[in-house]
């Protein structure tokens, strides 16, 4: 459909002038649009509060039990703690010992400590996923032998190669370099986030439709050309789905590998400690999880945000 | 079809994992014996299939639990992904509602819930590994599910208006098939996910019956060889999932493009 | 039922733009088919042809003038199953065969399994597709898969037919044969047909009139009366005859407009 409309021969001088207003026009609806999606997130969250209360209310306290299964859980006020026992708790201390921080900035720091571990194995996860897919797009052999097994390695429980990777890091000897417990982590963590990018980088590369790859063989364009000029531009749309994803597998990855090397000073870590007070201090065991749920979505809001300045390569974006 | 590359070229491609997987196998062995690699560091491929022979009825079993919660998890996440898909479909404001809770549950690790969930549930019982499972199921299959349903062609939209269709008909003529694709596809993807979280979810306490505990023993015991015995039974449960999702994606696709 | 199968009397519509423009799409079209006549609407791109025929089928709803199709709203003509409908995308099922594509209207509206069995195969045969009613859209032509569209779109023996450039797609030889065999069907099932088209042989070939529409506004330009004789009489040798050349030319001449500038239609050359 066509949808021009007329304008009378005297305005064409005045074309920037007309275009300004609907640009700061967009800008205001993209606005709007931003402060409705956060008022739609407060509005979900507080949706699982009124869920959460409301299962505290209707259900029994022991819970609802077909025969030997539990299928709803207990209420108590020690099984499930009320929403506002968990927000009160954070900004208690966290031991009773004297001059110990508030319980929410040992999550902080817990949190912050994870993420960094996560951000370097979702840097490496990268590099490597997007090497594979690299060799994978060259050589249909490689991609034909490389793939399954990439698949295949994702079926591989992560506590398995928790002992392995420290084993080995410990024996790297280079000079004055020391392999700390948080290097496992992080390679545990690029583990998981390599796939997704493995995965979507390569059906990004190749996905540029036929004319197009001709058009360039047409211009006598050798691999790497087409490379720069035409594949890693397609392949945009695929790519920044694929990272967000791995943004999340790494977060994952992260907390996973804490527990299994038994790493100390983390997210993971916590979950694990703050889960013994189940029975004393109910509330407490929730402030680590909301400090997962608080690393999960940093990570990728970050990712989120790199994406922001490709806005041109992103006009048919794919879903991961 | 024209174009097809010759039946050798096919072979080849064909063959090209499995020849690279065994290649990868015999020079793990390789090195295992020849570089003289402590136990502790790498167990031998034979070493860790000796393991598994002998510890086989325990394998099986654990496989068994592990693979019982990740079906269960993964019959329930299901059934709550259709089901809220079809509700954002239909109704706008659930789809407001969801759309921010669903993204945010693709992002964050489900199985940091499940140290409380034993709390809520008893450390004795099975159901909190399985509602871990269910829920890292319900956002794969929520969002392909809801993919599927808006993706009516226009054309058959109007196909359906101008024959004078129902709501029903137009839903079972249309609706329903094109969506069908989607929906496995969306099972597929859950399949390996719920075998992987009812693992890990196995980390965080609750009873020790399933691959991820005894992975954990042995490991804490030093004995490699025996925690990938146990690995290997896991990746085994893992791609029994993958083929069976995968034979019914098969199986609905066939006779229509998804 | 009147002898009337359309009438438009000052039809217009309008589409609400962004930021307060809005684009007309149609404007002050009035239009009359008759009953058993085939009319086809000609046009350059933005001239409104397809939005008028989704008129008509109640596909959307006009913001102006009024609306008739056999004497009733177009809503209640839909419901009521007046009109067959073919896409210029066949809009087949692809998960169903031919067979089951053809009788879907049947099965939409309650026919029985004997009746939708035996009307299918009728329609196979008059197509010419019997061979291959089992098989699956994807496993045929595009020329195919139009006849299978033409096919359900006649499965309730409609007395309207309206169909938005169903040939577009298809080269050269295999729209005329299809033209040739949709005139046929046409004069035979006496429906009324609407037919949209880019193309002027095709128009002429097909129609008793042919309407010329202009762009921006859409609005009716002319209206040329295609006087080649009956659809029965109409087949390939048609196509070499001095009143069809006519017809063209008649028909070309209207698509200019006053100041001579060619308004352009696609396919305008006559091999």
């Amino acid at each position: 459909m066509s949808a021009t409309t007329t304008r009378p021969a005297g305005t064409a001088a005045t074309g920037t002038a007309t275009g300004a207003p609907s640009m700061a026009r967009d800008r205001a609806a993209g606005a709007g649009r931003g402060l409705r999606s956060v008022a739609l997130a407060l509005a979900s969250v507080l949706l699982l509060a009124a869920l959460w209360e409301g299962t505290k209310l209707l259900v029994p306290d022991d819970g609802w039990s077909v025969g030997e299964v539990r299928l709803l859980p207990r209420t108590t006020d020690l099984a499930m703690p009320h929403v506002s026992d968990m927000v009160a708790r954070l900004v208690e201390p966290v031991t009773s010992a004297r001059g110990a921080p508030a319980l929410w900035e040992a999550v902080v720091l817990a949190a912050a400590t994870s993420l960094r571990i996560a951000a370097v194995g979702w840097v490496i996860g990268v590099v490597v996923g997007f090497a594979l897919a690299l060799v994978m797009q060259r050589f249909r052999l490689a991609e034909s032998a490389v793939l399954p097994l990439v698949i295949l390695s994702q079926t591989v429980p992560l506590i398995a190669l928790a002992p392995l990777v420290k084993g080995w890091g410990n024996k790297l000897e280079l000079g004055s370099f020391v392999w700390e417990p948080w290097m496992s982590v992080a390679v545990i963590a690029s583990y998981l986030a390599f796939f997704p990018v493995a995965v979507g980088a390569l059906r990004g590369l190749q996905s540029p439709d036929a004319i197009h790859r001709e058009l360039l063989r047409a211009y006598a364009a050798g691999w790497a050309q087409t490379l720069l000029r035409l594949r890693l531009p397609a392949s945009v749309p695929h790519l920044l789905p694929a990272l967000r994803l791995a943004a999340a597998s790494a977060v994952i990855g992260t907390v996973v590998a804490e527990v299994s090397t038994g790493m100390p000073g983390g997210t993971g870590r916590m979950i694990l400690e703050q889960a013994n007070f189940a029975s004393s201090d109910p509330a407490k065991p929730w402030a680590p999880i909301f400090g997962a749920v608080a690393l999960g979505l940093v990570a990728s809001g970050v990712v989120v945000l790199l994406g922001a300045g490709l806005r041109r390569y992103r006009r048919a974006e794919v879903a991961a | 079809m024209t174009g097809r590359a010759p039946t050798g070229v096919a072979v080849l491609h064909r063959a090209a994992p499995v020849v690279l997987g065994l290649v990868l196998l015999v020079a793990w062995q390789l090195a295992v014996v020849v570089g003289d690699v402590p136990a502790f560091l790498l167990p031998s491929p034979t070493a860790i299939v000796g393991e598994l022979v002998d510890l086989w009825p325990t394998i099986s079993s654990a496989s068994l639990s592990s693979g019982r919660n990740a079906l269960v998890g993964l019959l329930v996440g299901a059934v709550v992904g259709i089901g809220a898909a079809v509700l954002a479909a239909t109704v706008r404001v659930v789809d407001a509602l969801l759309g921010p809770l669903v993204a945010g549950l693709a992002v964050v690790p489900i199985v940091a819930l499940a140290p409380v969930l034993y709390t809520m549930y008893g450390a004795a019982s099975e159901v909190g590994r399985q509602l871990v499972v269910a829920i890292t199921v319900v956002v794969p299959v929520f969002v392909t599910t809801l993919r599927g349903l808006r993706q009516v062609r226009p054309v058959h939209r109007d196909l359906m208006r101008a024959l004078g269709a129902t709501r029903r008909q137009a839903t079972a003529a249309v609706t329903v098939p094109t969506a069908m694709p989607f929906v496995f596809t969306g099972l597929r993807l859950a399949s390996s996910l719920a075998v992987i979280s009812a693992i890990v979810a196995e980390y965080f306490g609750g009873p020790r019956s399933g691959i991820g505990s005894f992975i954990t023993t042995a490991a804490a015991g030093s004995n490699y060889a025996r925690a990938w015995a146990f690995v290997l039974g896991g990746v085994v449960v893992g791609l029994v999932f993958y083929g069976a999702t995968l034979a019914l994606e098969r199986w609905g696709s066939r006779g229509g493009q998804p | 039922m009147s002898a009337v199968a359309v009438e438009a009397t000052g039809v217009g519509r309008t589409f609400p733009g962004r930021s307060g423009t809005s684009v007309t799409a149609l404007e002050g079209v009035d239009l009359t088919v008759a009953a058993g006549e085939f009319v086809s609407l000609i046009g350059p791109s933005g001239c409104g042809k397809s939005t008028l025929l989704r008129l008509v089928a109640d596909l959307d709803r006009p913001t102006s003038g009024t609306l008739t199709v056999f004497g009733r709203s177009p809503e209640q003509a839909r419901l009521a199953h007046d009109y067959g409908i073919a896409f210029q995308q066949a809009g087949l099922l692809p998960w169903r065969t031919v067979r089951a594509n053809i009788e879907l209207p049947l099965s939409m509206h309650g026919v029985g399994r004997t009746a939708r069995r035996r009307r299918a195969s009728d329609l196979l045969a008059l197509v010419g597709l019997t061979d291959f009613a089992e098989h699956f859209p994807d496993q045929l032509s595009g020329g195919m898969q139009q006849r299978v569209a033409i096919a359900r779109a006649l499965a309730e023996e409609p007395s309207l037919l309206l169909m938005d450039e169903p040939f577009g797609a298809l080269d050269e030889m295999t729209r005329e044969r299809l033209q040739t065999e949709l005139v046929r069907i046409c004069a035979e099932t006496r429906a009324a047909v609407v037919f949209v088209t880019h193309s002027i042989p095709e128009a002429v070939f097909l129609s008793d009139r042919v309407v010329v529409m202009s762009a921006r506004p859409g609005r009716i330009r002319d209206v040329v009366d295609v006087s080649l004789g009956r659809g029965t009489d109409r087949d390939d040798d048609l196509r070499q005859d001095a009143a069809y050349f006519d017809a063209v030319t008649r028909v070309r001449a209207a698509l200019h407009d006053e100041a001579g500038h060619a308004v352009r239609a696609r396919g305008a050359e006559v091999r």
